[in-house]
């Protein structure tokens, strides 16, 4: 071994090519600023609720420290099944059909591992997830990336996906609302897609984590139509609505086939979730709609005001539905969308992410998160005026 | 609760144009809605919160447990209205259970609050006893936390 050119070699070849997130090169670039306004966080600014907090602490004292079934707390799984029953309108069994796990992430990744032979073909839409093209990868899949524009408010379309299919697609991935683009779709737009998914016969993965988040219309879930619960792995997990993020607590419900090949892979890597993460997300749905109402409120309205602002400032921006992002277009100021957000940066200290880091096709537009304070948002949007008057 | 209300609550400073904008409403229809508000008295005025134990000032602040005879005419309203005329007294409130009203009342000593006690409060007709408890530190007011400046910790840049 003489340094690090043949140690790169020697790296697993998935892992070597991809490239690290293009937001981390972003952070490393705003960690060294000062003053800067970030509009860049895609996390809750709003404290997980004290009861929770408060809840966690009593689980540690109580001695809740050690390993837990690998599918999760057995309490937790029969609250998450009457809870993703509800919101959700997915039957699933807390006994073999729910698996507790590290975060979303955690999830998405058992879900493809556990589907995917080399060469099996993904449909997944962008601009998305900076981490769905990688997690694809790394499970040997083939990620192949349906394009979502503005013009139809970053939706899905059966058209969309029947262009991009071939005989060896088998996985369907959706995440709606959406992050990067805070798009949503309609019963009818679902419908569409569930058609498309039982034609080719795919098993679908959605990630709904946005799933409480919408400001117009109340979310609806493919795994509420009929048909699709046998062929779904629904994620979803506590990081947005409850603002739970760092307790990295996640879930998949799926049919039992699916859950048991994930909780294998679950069981040999992670063995089970944090135990205290656990408690906490039981106390979380104790009282769901008190927690969860204020900050939706509190989010649709910085939503119209960000709309709002960047209507004034003369910046085109599809109206975000859910999530908590707005996906404005920069293409009329001829700058390449990485460099949009660097002038700003420099210039005004507001930082965005290029929407670039959400795939190729998010070129022209930039992610600003309202996951922040309305005083933030008001004086970022004051600067970016300046900043665009400028160019 | 209309959201306007709920928004003046958390910042009462916050512009009409703002309000506006949050809720999606035209501006003069805001400016109708608080003016009406303002004008039926369900907005009875604006004011700050303050950190009282960061001022140098001298107060004293009690919370008194009131027992008083209701009367036949006016049930308990009569003699609140009478005990919440006093300008010591900030705020006074019915209760339920083993006293009747709780009052919090201001003075700049102690002396001062124990005189109002014994020489205005006490007396009046249709009191029949006190219960005085002086204040020793502020947590919480009004939803606002008092010993805490909240700071943000999350990283700059996250997915």
């Amino acid at each position: 071994m003489n340094g690090s050119p043949s140690l790169h070699n020697r790296l697993n070849l998935a892992v070597r090519d991809i490239p690290r997130s293009g937001i981390r090169d972003f952070f490393d670039i705003v960690t060294t600023m000062k003053d800067v306004i970030s509009l860049g966080i895609g996390e809750p600014d709003f404290d997980t609720p004290w009861h929770v907090r408060e809840s966690t602490v009593f689980a540690l004292e109580r001695g809740a420290t050690h390993y837990t079934s690998n599918l999760g707390y057995l309490e937790l799984r029969c609250a998450l099944a009457g809870y993703v029953e509800k919101v959700f309108g997915g039957v699933y069994d807390p006994e073999s059909q729910i698996l507790v796990t590290v975060g979303v992430s955690e999830a998405l990744d058992l879900a493809l591992r556990a589907l995917l032979n080399p060469g099996d073909e993904v449909l997944y839409h962008e601009p998305c997830y900076v981490s769905y093209r990688a997690t694809i990868l790394f499970s040997h899949g083939i990620p192949v990336a349906v394009e979502t524009r503005p013009e139809n408010g970053f939706r899905l379309t059966r058209a969309m996906l029947e262009a991009k299919v071939s005989p060896r697609t088998k996985v369907l991935m959706l995440n709606f609302p959406n992050n990067p683009t805070g798009a949503v779709m309609s019963r009818a737009d679902l419908e569409d897609i569930a058609a498309f998914a039982q034609k080719h016969d795919l098993i679908v993965i959605t990630d709904e984590i946005y799933g409480e988040l919408t400001y117009d219309a109340p979310h609806r879930s493919i795994v509420s139509l009929a048909g699709l619960r046998e062929r779904t792995i629904f994620l979803h997990g506590f990081s947005k609505a409850w603002a739970m993020t760092g307790f990295r607590l996640g879930y998949a419900c799926g049919p039992s086939e699916l859950i048991e090949a994930m909780m294998k892979i679950h069981q040999y890597t992670m063995l089970c979730a944090s135990s205290l993460g656990q408690k906490a997300a039981i106390e979380a749905l104790a009282r769901p709609a008190t927690d969860i109402g204020e900050m939706v409120a509190e989010y649709r309205r910085r939503r119209n005001f960000i709309a709002g602002a960047l209507d004034d400032i003369g910046i085109e921006c599809h109206r975000p539905l859910g999530a908590f992002y707005a996906f404005p277009s920069i293409a009329r100021f001829g700058l390449p969308a990485k460099d949009f957000a660097l002038k700003l940066l420099h210039e005004e200290r507001v930082a965005v992410v290029p929407g670039t880091a959400f795939g190729a096709c998010g070129e022209g537009f930039v992610r600003c998160a309202y996951a922040t304070s309305l005083d933030n948002i008001k004086e970022a949007m004051a600067r970016l005026k300046r900043f665009v008057g400028k160019l | 609760m209309d959201e306007i209300l709920k928004i003046l609550q958390d910042n009462a400073l916050e512009s009409r144009e703002t309000i506006a904008r949050l809720l999606d409403l035209p501006a003069a229809e805001v400016n109708r809605r608080i003016a009406d508000y303002e004008q039926r008295g369900v907005i009875r005025g604006y004011q700050a919160i303050l950190n009282e134990d960061k001022l140098e000032t001298d107060k004293v602040t009690a919370v008194i447990e009131v027992k008083v005879t209701p009367q036949r005419e006016g049930g308990f309203d009569t003699i609140a209205d009478r005990i919440s005329r006093f300008p010591e007294v900030r705020s006074a409130y019915l209760m339920s259970a083993t006293y009747d009203l709780l009052l919090f009342v201001e003075g700049r000593t102690l002396r001062e609050v124990a005189g109002f006690v014994s020489e205005r409060l006490a007396p009046l007709e249709g009191v029949l006893s006190t219960s005085t408890h002086f204040m020793l530190k502020t947590y919480k007011r009004f939803g606002v936390l008092m010993r805490e400046k909240s700071s943000d910790e999350r990283l700059t840049i996250t997915p």
